[in-house]
């Protein structure tokens, strides 16, 4: 049992990590692929029609996992970026640049499918209630991040001054997350909380989680990828890597 | 007493250099050589705490400056490449105000002292700006004499000065090092000042 | 922390032409919105609180660059972080004194400039007390801002990108106060939340500001 605890900290090495990562990588796809099936077929064919809403809810499944990994994703970058800020480890802050595009896309999908559904349930493509915008902040946030990261060429300290624009702005998350309890306006309140039952029928619940479990599977697949490419780009003149490209 | 043991230097993904130790008493000084770009410079930022050390220590009077904190910078003076002066106000201003930085009290007789030691009387009370280049770094060099540091780091001090002011220069750090004071300094010309080791990088 | 702001107010003063510039800058655009919309009373007495409150805005992001940038160029800000004084103490110091130049003239201001929107008295006074509250927030979380792109490409434009999204909750307070008291309801929601953001932002803005600080100058 011991020796597998002091091998956890092998793999903070970019060296180490570098195989292990690419060895996960087609699990997570798969995992993915299999949760989005299961979602996608509960979403479309089980899930009943909603009586107020009709068919169009259905892109609810889209989302509120999007909206969910949105949120989510930021916190797991602020924490790994705090992580490399705290102990000075690579690793760490090459994680939090890989999670940023995805965690935009996220919030990128969460604000489009948002104006989608809003269109034809409330007449609305967009509007300046509190939900809707800081999501809109968060998409900025991540954006933010990853331009400063492209504008400093040292990646040590862009590492280290994305952890602390990360930080600064993780405090939105739970504005996000109250917004629809503080302040009652346009978007609908939480159907799912942590302390009561969901107030939606189970298979529709269901539908959301698989779809949040496939995109949650499908980010860390997508992050796992791109902090291999970080780690070759940034370990280049090492000569593992050397070794690695030969 | 400074010393440094196993130091390293990692500037974006060049290793400037590794396993540098060094040493300095009271009553010494350090002549740091090397070509353009060595990492002279960067060493003495290591030295003064600005940058961290990918590898290595430094410490003061046998602590590490890095739990040393204010009391390792109140020891230390250190004059870098920039001239380290408002351009926009005088050079007793520029004195009076950097040692309000450094948390004392500086008479403006003593400001006034200093800065005629340094050949700029009658320039006092002018903004730096119109001050040439020379003058400029002899304001800054006046700070040496305003801040009673033990340890002096200075960065190509001799930059700008006239020979008259490089003569004065050296006697001032050859005083300082008679009074047990220590010094870290970069130049390309050889200086004839009792006390010296030479570390090339 | 007092010397640097004498020393911040000492070049400011010899300096006037840049900080006279933010200022007109505010007057101008504020004034431009009542060209650009139309003369209607009603519509410029809305839409006056939001527009007051973006013209500060892009006032103070027009002079964010300047707090850390000329001393980081003429080696001051190295000194300053070598100072035996605490460096969170001096860039404290720094944002009130940046303050002191950008934003207490803008709150100055803003009522007379709040006249020409026709806003009354008792709304003027509101105005007054959400950018007294509001403009130091704007200097604190702006001083991260600048001392993260410190020296970095294309500096201006991505502070704005990285500091307007964290603006925005100062904004939607801000000029929401102002919007509540006209519209006859409480403004004391809007201005404590406000209140609550400055305080959280003395306390963790100049400590963020100067790790952001410590990382440009390694």
């Amino acid at each position: 049992m011991n020796n597998r605890i002091i091998h956890w900290f092998k793999y903070a090495s970019p060296q180490s990590f570098y195989p292990l990562a690419g060895k996960m990588i087609p699990w997570f796809w798969a995992t993915a692929a299999i949760f989005g099936a299961i979602g996608l077929w509960i979403s479309f064919f089980v899930a009943p029609t909603d009586a107020q809403q009709g068919e169009g809810y259905r892109i609810i499944f889209i989302h509120v996992p999007a909206s969910w990994m949105s949120m989510f994703i930021y916190c797991i970058m602020a924490g790994w970026a705090g992580i490399g800020l705290a102990l000075n480890t690579r690793l760490s802050g090459m994680m939090a640049q890989s999670l940023a595009p995805t965690g935009a896309l996220m919030a990128f999908l969460s604000l489009w499918t948002g104006a989608f559904w809003g269109k034809p349930m409330w007449g609305a493509w967009w509007v300046w209630d509190a939900r809707l915008t800081s999501e809109l902040i968060l998409f900025f946030l991540y954006i933010g991040f990853i331009a400063l990261q492209a504008a400093i060429d040292d990646p040590r300290r862009a590492d280290k001054a994305g952890a602390i624009l990360a930080l600064v702005g993780v405090v939105n998350v739970p504005i996000i997350y109250f917004s629809v309890k503080w302040w009652n306006t346009l978007h609908q309140g939480s159907t799912i909380n942590m302390t009561k039952a969901p107030s939606m029928a189970t298979t529709m619940l269901w539908g959301m989680l698989l779809m949040a479990l496939c995109f949650w599977m499908y980010s860390i697949a997508v992050a796992l990828s791109r902090v291999r490419a970080i780690i070759l780009e940034r370990e280049r003149h090492t000569e593992w890597i050397k070794g690695v490209l030969n | 007493m400074l010393t440094a043991t196993g130091l390293a230097c990692v500037r974006g993904e060049r290793r400037l250099f590794s396993g540098i130790d060094l040493a300095v008493a009271p009553g010494e000084w350090l002549h740091l050589q090397g070509e353009n770009g060595a990492g002279k410079t960067s060493l003495l930022r290591i030295l003064v705490g600005l940058t961290p050390a990918a590898e290595g220590d430094v410490c003061w009077k046998g602590e590490s400056i890095r739990r040393l904190d204010e009391d390792y910078r109140r020891d230390m003076v250190y004059l870098g490449h920039h001239g380290a002066i408002k351009e926009d106000l005088t050079a007793l201003e520029n004195l009076q105000l950097g040692a309000g930085l450094d948390g004392v009290e500086l008479a403006e007789k003593d400001a006034l002292a200093s800065l005629w030691c340094m050949g700029l009387k009658g320039r006092e009370e002018l903004p730096v700006r119109v001050l040439s280049q020379g003058q400029k770094r002899r304001v800054l060099l006046a700070r040496l004499l305003a801040k009673k540091a033990v340890l002096w780091v200075l960065d190509e001090p001799f930059t700008a000065l006239d020979v008259k002011a490089v003569a004065m220069l050296s006697d001032l750090i050859g005083e300082h090092l008679a009074s047990g004071g220590m010094a870290v300094l970069t130049s390309h010309q050889a200086m004839p000042i009792a006390g010296g080791k030479a570390l090339q990088l | 922390m007092f010397v640097i702001i004498r020393r911040d107010l000492l070049i400011a003063a010899r300096r006037k032409s840049e900080v006279l510039t933010a200022l007109f800058f505010f007057v101008i655009v504020t004034s431009l919105f009542p060209l650009g919309i139309g003369p209607e009373p009603t519509l410029l007495k809305k839409i006056a609180p939001g527009i007051l409150w973006v013209a500060a805005l892009l006032a103070t992001m027009l002079g964010l660059t300047r707090m850390f940038a000329p001393d980081h160029a003429d080696g001051t800000l190295e000194q300053m972080a070598l100072a035996p004084t605490p460096f969170g103490l001096l860039v404290a110091g720094k944002v009130v004194a940046h303050w002191l130049v950008s934003g207490l003239p803008l709150v100055l201001l803003a009522p007379v400039l709040g006249i020409q929107f026709g806003l009354d008295a008792g709304a003027l006074g509101i105005m007054m007390i959400a950018l007294l509250l509001g403009t130091p927030l704007l200097s604190l979380i702006g001083a991260i801002g600048a001392a993260l792109t410190l020296g970095v490409r294309g500096g201006g434009v991505l502070l704005s990108l990285l500091v307007l999204p964290l603006y925005v909750p100062a904004l939607i307070f801000g000029a929401g106060a102002v919007e509540a008291h006209l519209s006859g309801l409480d403004v004391t929601g809007h201005l404590s939340l406000l209140a609550a953001m400055l305080a959280l932002a003395v306390f963790f803005a100049p400590w963020a500001t100067t790790a952001a600080l410590r990382i440009a100058l390694e």
